[in-house]
């Protein structure tokens, strides 16, 4: 038995082995994920309290630091905002604890519902006691609602991209694609039936989540549902075609495999599903802002959480449309009906 | 064998692949109407031939014309196809499927005239992987067929059935045959090309090393009948009598014109003949003939 068991192991790792690609993503995904997790969360202690400071970019924000006694103390965080509305939309949401405006006399502004605004005002009258007081009033987000409309896409994310991405390799594989190739059936309209199914399934599912959780947790969106569907059909569609993409040409099921990975693991950190990056690193953030995901969670969250309207989500309906133009070009140039 | 204008033609085809040359240089047309057999071992090079005729690869040159035109999308629609080894989709009853692939032609037979022609009617509501391999392959006849097809191509439908169900299979080949289908056939078996086919290409290494009418081609190589003798009959000795020998696994074979002279020669050299068979050249014989090896190798 030993030997019958010995022989099949052996054949097992030469397959294995031998399958360069799929041994190169098995070593490089797990390195991948602990550098990964290293930038997100590494580097010195993390603050404990995050001011924004008005009408900064990031190295203002640092440089600004001489100009206020406050902007010494230690674990404070300083984040540029870009104008006084989102600033103040983030003050009243508790996403900051304090926003600062350090053109002309020093103002700020705080939350007097916020306990970690009321010590982080206590630091900056110690050390500046002229500083002017604007308070505002408004109750954090609670984390299941902010994390709601980020599990939906995850789920949308994972449907569509292994989903689609296996079903299509499978055939491949088995030979049933090479059969649909002596048909006058076109690659264009192979994926597009394939892209039209999945869709069709994924947004059945993401609404029976959408009811369903939603009535578990109270939820009720803020902005349009109708807008929300139409962020979940551009979502979709973007990682649908993002699947057949990947899946347009590979024969092998541990590097289609390899490669959903690849794509899925950073997007499900990276895109803010669990925890905003918002402390990660500028260049970070702005690999982030490439995936669809983060697309989708942002749109999302605005029309969710603040009520956004059509115009505030267009750029990201824009931006998701284009990518699956993209990706289903490039699938169907690509896609091959057969393995060699 | 009836003669019209060749509806398939294939000129100086060529397909190399980096280590081998599959196809060098094949050429025939086929007529409409007929039944065109290739035959030859694995490795001969008939897939591959079949597949550029399809439409599903492309040749490294040479070129293949559907009624005087190169492949293209009509070649496509009223081409009828039945791989090797295809996979349907699973989940899907017999006639979901047949259904399935006449939606992705213009026009052709209806659904449930497909599944009697293939004598499926009864098999219709049935999930696609729970038929026998007699089943499978009139599933896939008839997913062929749903196009109302004018070419009918065929790469060894009938490899791995069983004696009757091969029988059964022929029998619907038969009788589609006789709806005026062109038929390009590939098989590994004699009797089935010597049964439905008009006329033949014999093929090894991508080469076609004979063409015609089955019985022609007997004819022209064998003007002789053969003699089969069980090995444990045919004493060594016997092997210097001046005779044309054939050695198989189990058999001796003699082939020769004068059968009564031949006959004599036996059994003075005291031959046993009570285990001998005669019987007449088939192409199984002419390939071995043209190239000294066995067909089904």
């Amino acid at each position: 038995m030993i030997r019958r068991l010995l022989a099949v192991w052996h054949a097992r790792n030469l397959e294995f082995l031998r399958d360069r690609p799929t041994l190169l993503f098995t070593l490089v995904l797990p390195l991948g994920i602990v550098i990964g997790m290293g930038l997100i969360f590494g580097g010195p202690p993390r603050p404990l309290f995050t001011i924004g400071v008005l009408g900064t970019s990031s190295a203002a924000a640092a440089d600004a630091r001489p100009a206020n006694p406050l902007l010494h103390e230690r674990y404070t965080q300083f984040v540029p905002v870009r104008d006084e509305a989102s600033g103040l939309y983030r003050v009243k949401h508790q996403q900051i604890d304090l926003l600062l405006d350090l053109h002309g006399p020093v103002r700020y502004w705080v939350n007097t519902d916020s306990p970690k605004g009321y010590i982080v005002e206590k630091l900056l009258i110690a050390a500046d006691p002229g500083a002017l007081r604007e308070p505002v009033t408004g109750q954090a987000i609670p984390y299941v609602d902010w994390l709601f409309p980020g599990i939906l896409a995850m789920n949308m994310m994972f449907s569509c991209l292994f989903g689609v991405g296996y079903v299509v390799l499978r055939y491949r594989k088995s030979g049933f694609l090479k059969r649909l190739h002596a048909t006058p059936l076109t690659a264009f309209e192979f994926l597009t039936a394939q892209v039209l199914s999945r869709l069709s399934l994924i947004l059945f599912v993401t609404i029976v989540l959408y009811v369903g959780i939603g009535a578990i947790l109270h939820f009720h969106s803020a902005g349009s549902v109708a807008l929300l569907l139409l962020l979940a059909v551009a979502g979709s569609l973007s990682m649908i075609a993002l699947g057949l993409t990947i899946a347009a040409r590979i024969a092998s099921e541990e590097l289609v495999g390899g490669l959903l990975n690849l794509l899925t693991w950073p997007m499900m950190f990276l895109s803010g599903v669990w925890f905003s990056i918002e402390s990660s690193p500028h260049w970070l953030q702005r690999i982030a802002d490439i995936l669809p995901l983060t697309q989708l969670i942002v749109a999302a969250r605005a029309v969710m959480l603040d009520g956004a309207g059509l115009a505030r989500i267009t750029p990201h309906l824009i931006y998701l449309a284009l990518m699956t133009l993209i990706f289903l070009a490039f699938g169907a140039w690509s896609f091959k009906w057969r393995v060699d | 064998m009836p003669v019209s204008a060749p509806i398939l033609e294939v000129r100086d085809l060529v397909k190399r692949y980096p280590s081998v040359t599959a196809v060098d240089g094949v050429s025939f047309s086929v007529p409409e109407g007929t039944c065109f057999g290739m035959l030859g071992p694995n490795g001969a090079g008939k897939t591959t031939t079949v597949e550029i005729m399809e439409g599903i690869l492309a040749p490294t040159s040479g070129q293949v014309r559907y009624r005087g035109e190169p492949l293209g999308s009509r070649s496509r629609e009223e081409a009828g196809i039945l791989f090797q080894k295809t996979a349907l989709q699973d989940f899907l009853t017999v006639r979901q499927s047949v259904a399935l692939f006449r939606g992705l032609y213009a026009r052709g037979l209806e659904v449930d005239e497909v599944l009697e022609l293939c004598a499926l009617e009864k098999l219709a509501h049935r999930d696609n992987r729970k038929l026998s391999g007699g089943q499978q392959q009139r599933l896939l006849l008839a997913i062929a067929l749903v196009n109302d097809p004018a070419v009918l191509f065929l790469d060894e439908p009938t490899t791995g059935l069983d004696p009757q169900a091969r029988r059964n299979f022929w029998e619907l080949l038969e009788s589609i045959k006789a709806r005026r289908k062109t038929i390009i056939l590939t098989t590994h078996y004699m009797e089935e090309a010597q049964l439905l086919c008009d006329e033949i290409v014999i093929m090894d290494r991508g080469h076609i090393i004979a063409q015609g009418a089955p019985e022609r081609l007997l004819r022209e190589h064998f003007a002789e009948v053969l003699l089969e003798l069980p090995r444990h009959d045919f004493p060594e000795i016997a092997r210097a009598l001046p005779l044309k020998l054939i050695d198989g696994p189990e058999h001796v074979e003699i082939s020769t014109h004068d059968l009564d002279g031949t006959l004599r020669t036996l059994v003075e050299a005291r031959v046993s003949l009570r285990n001998l068979r005669v019987r007449p050249a088939n192409l199984e014989d002419l390939f071995l003939e043209l190239t000294g090896k066995e067909l089904r190798t």
